[in-house]
């Protein structure tokens, strides 16, 4: 209880620090949310309404902003995200075969994290990088030509235990 | 002590993505531990994706290239001496402009491109940089405007709209506040080239940029760049930085009483925020919703101020045309389409990569004579051009001509230049089931045919491979989709909802086989 309030009060600051910096910026909404997101990693809920009050809008609206994104989350990652691009230059490599056995091996779906909280699943429409089909990007690192074989390698370099399936 | 030999290591997303980041680290140390007379830059790509990590070495007769030279092989090819016995090394390429794929290019706007170190402002003006700043600094902005009307440059982020004719309109709003917004949100699947102008040539989209700015009198300019782009973002700013130390932006650009800066903002993965006006909506901090049309963006665009929208590579094909003249540019192309189009080929080729032609070529020809064929070795099937939008095309449309008028013909469009090829494992069904079930993950939901067509599509798709027995019902539910599609077609504010039915209505028409049996 003590440490979650603690974390509270520290994530407060943090948030009040980026809003001040950034709130007299034109359009300071989507600058203001990616500052919060790259410190935190997620919105916090609890952000919201401090963030309406400051740029002068309602909650709704911030919230509303929020969930439109995909990339925008209001609730903390795993510690690894990692995101498999399901846009047609690699479903045309073989992507779909790729994801079934992400989701398998890793025993969650997109937009789940695992039990012990190492990795955050996710999809994502195109990396760029379609000349190497297909793709998958961790943290700020994107691989080329992953099949199953390298998504294992790539799973294995986090330290991250694939879960037994029975 | 010999003289030191300049090598080139790229330095963008997929050249990293196949270890070129890691492959420079143990170069750096073995030139450092054997004090070999070697030394590194980091350039573009050269866009021979197949070949990266693509290494040049500068020699007495130009750049010679090895690839591709991955991590696995670094400590041999150090150890083979590359730099004294070049030709007699296995990935040994020869010199890089004799490479076919390059040279059957006509490189103009990507002329730099994978030549020059990025982040360097000597290579850039040693290189022709800012020559067509100089001129557009000498010229009236009329002129500017004119100079770019006449080149028959068109909006090459997909929709192709005449860039003359949309700057004119900025430039004759009433003064005040103006804008130019670059659209870096490549969305479309298959397509890379605005990343790879941004990491290999930044420069380029800059100086594109501060022209448009003289061009129809704006100070400021926003470039909207995708969030799925992390190095794309790393280089861009520090490009932009850079530009600022230089005096190249700020209140005296080049040492004129000319004013210009620049703002990068990030997306947050919404493909629907590459359409301009929910783009505009999401620069203003709002939703990624769609505005109608009219008022236009030229006359009302960001924060409700005139606002000239480009796509990057339109942005970045405007200095040469001002270095050059319209006229070198307007030579090249056929029709109404002016130009080159960096087309960039993705998906099941063996020889991807980014090549840019005039206008005018044949999709078989990006195929077969750059693409070399599938990268599986089997027949090839289909092939999907313009991105999620574009039409699937059969082998009896691959010699349609590459220009804007004879895809639209078929019912197909160039776009942005992507070209996605699959092999014959393709389910065409299931491509046009994902191409709405797409829409509706991305549909901004402003209006009804996109956001509950594209649901309702992907369950009459469904309804289709569960009654492939009932031949009455599956005709049925085929009659269905096409009215969706027309529905789509007819109903939707913008192009998502709007062209969505483009793919479907190809894989249809093309590939009914694939409607009738579940596989």
């Amino acid at each position: 209880m003590n440490k979650t309030s603690h974390q509270q009060s520290g994530h407060t600051k943090l948030v009040v620090d980026i809003v001040e910096e950034l709130k007299l910026e034109q359009g300071a909404l989507l600058p203001i949310l990616h500052g919060i997101q790259d410190e935190l990693g997620y919105v916090p809920t609890e952000s919201v309404p401090f963030i309406a009050d400051s740029l002068n809008l309602s909650r709704a609206e911030v919230h509303g902003v929020i969930s439109f994104y995909h990339y925008f989350r209001s609730s903390p990652p795993g510690r690894y995200t990692v995101q498999i691009c399901r846009a047609e230059s690699c479903q045309a490599m073989g992507s779909r075969v790729m994801e079934n056995y992400a989701k398998e091996l890793l025993g969650i779906d997109f937009h789940e994290t695992t039990a012990d909280g190492e990795v955050t699943l996710l999809p994502v429409y195109c990396l760029g990088n379609c000349a190497c089909s297909p793709s998958v990007r961790v943290g700020n690192e994107i691989f080329s030509h992953v099949d199953k074989i390298r998504f294992d390698a790539i799973v294995a370099s986090l330290g991250h235990q694939p879960v037994e399936v029975t | 002590m010999s003289a030191i030999i300049r090598l080139y290591v790229p330095r963008d997303t997929t050249a990293c993505s196949l270890g070129a980041d890691s492959v420079a680290a143990t170069l750096q140390q073995a030139i450092e531990r054997q004090q070999l007379p070697l030394d590194i830059v980091r350039n573009g790509s050269r866009g021979l994706y197949w070949l990266e990590p693509l290494i040049e070495m500068d020699t007495c007769n130009g750049r010679i290239a090895f690839g591709p030279v991955t991590s696995d092989k670094v400590d041999e090819f150090i150890a083979s001496r590359f730099w004294e016995r070049s030709a007699e090394h296995p990935l040994y390429l020869g010199p890089t402009e004799d490479i076919p794929y390059l040279k059957k290019q006509q490189r103009v706007t990507f002329a730099r491109v994978g030549l020059t170190n990025p982040l360097s402002i000597e290579d850039y003006c040693a290189n022709s940089g800012f020559e067509g700043l100089q001129a557009a600094l000498n010229m009236s902005a009329q002129d500017i405007v004119t100079c770019v009307t006449d080149s028959g440059l068109r909006g090459r982020g997909g929709a192709a709209f005449p860039t003359g004719i949309k700057w004119q309109t900025v430039l004759d709003s009433p003064s005040g506040q103006k804008y130019i917004v670059c659209n870096a949100d490549e969305g479309d699947s298959g397509t890379f080239s605005d990343r790879m102008l941004m990491e290999s040539d930044p420069f380029c989209l800059i100086e594109g940029m501060i022209i448009a700015g003289l061009a129809v009198g704006a100070d400021l300019g926003y470039i909207y760049l995708r969030e799925e782009y992390p190095l794309t973002k790393q280089i861009f700013e520090q490009a932009v930085e850079t530009a600022r130390v230089h005096g190249y932006l700020g209140k005296t650009i080049a040492s004129s009483d000319h004013q210009f800066d620049l703002e990068l903002r990030l997306g947050a993965g919404a493909y629907i925020c590459g359409e301009e006006t929910s783009m505009l909506e999401s620069l203003e901090g709002k939703r990624g919703e769609i505005r109608p049309k009219p008022p236009l963006p030229a006359v009302k665009g960001l924060f409700g101020k005139p606002s000239v929208i480009n796509n990057v590579i339109t942005l970045a094909s405007v200095p040469s045309i001002l270095a050059n003249g319209p006229v070198v540019y307007q030579e090249y192309g056929v029709g109404k389409s002016r130009g080159t189009l960096p087309f960039q080929l993705a998906g099941n080729l063996k020889h991807t990569g980014l090549v840019e032609l005039a206008f005018g070529g044949t999709l078989q020809t990006l195929l077969k004579d750059f693409g070399g064929g599938t990268r599986t070795g089997k027949p090839m099937r289909a092939v999907q051009v313009g991105g999620p939008l574009g039409a699937y095309l059969p082998e009896s449309q691959w010699d349609t001509p590459l220009d804007y008028e004879s895809f639209l013909a078929i019912d197909a469009m160039l776009g942005h230049g992507g070209v996605v090829a699959f092999d014959e494992s393709v389910d065409m069904c299931e491509q046009a089931r994902f191409s709405l079930e797409f829409c509706s993950i991305e549909s901004c939901g402003k209006c009804t045919p996109c956001r509950i067509g594209s649901v309702r599509g992907v369950e009459v798709i469904d309804r289709i491979r569960q009654t492939t027995k009932n031949e009455e019902k599956r005709v049925q539910s085929i009659e269905l989709l096409k009215e969706l599609c027309d529905t789509m077609v007819d109903g939707s504010l913008c192009a998502m909802g709007g062209m969505t039915p483009f793919p479907v209505r190809s894989a249809l028409l093309h590939f009914p086989e694939d409607f009738k049996s579940s596989t």
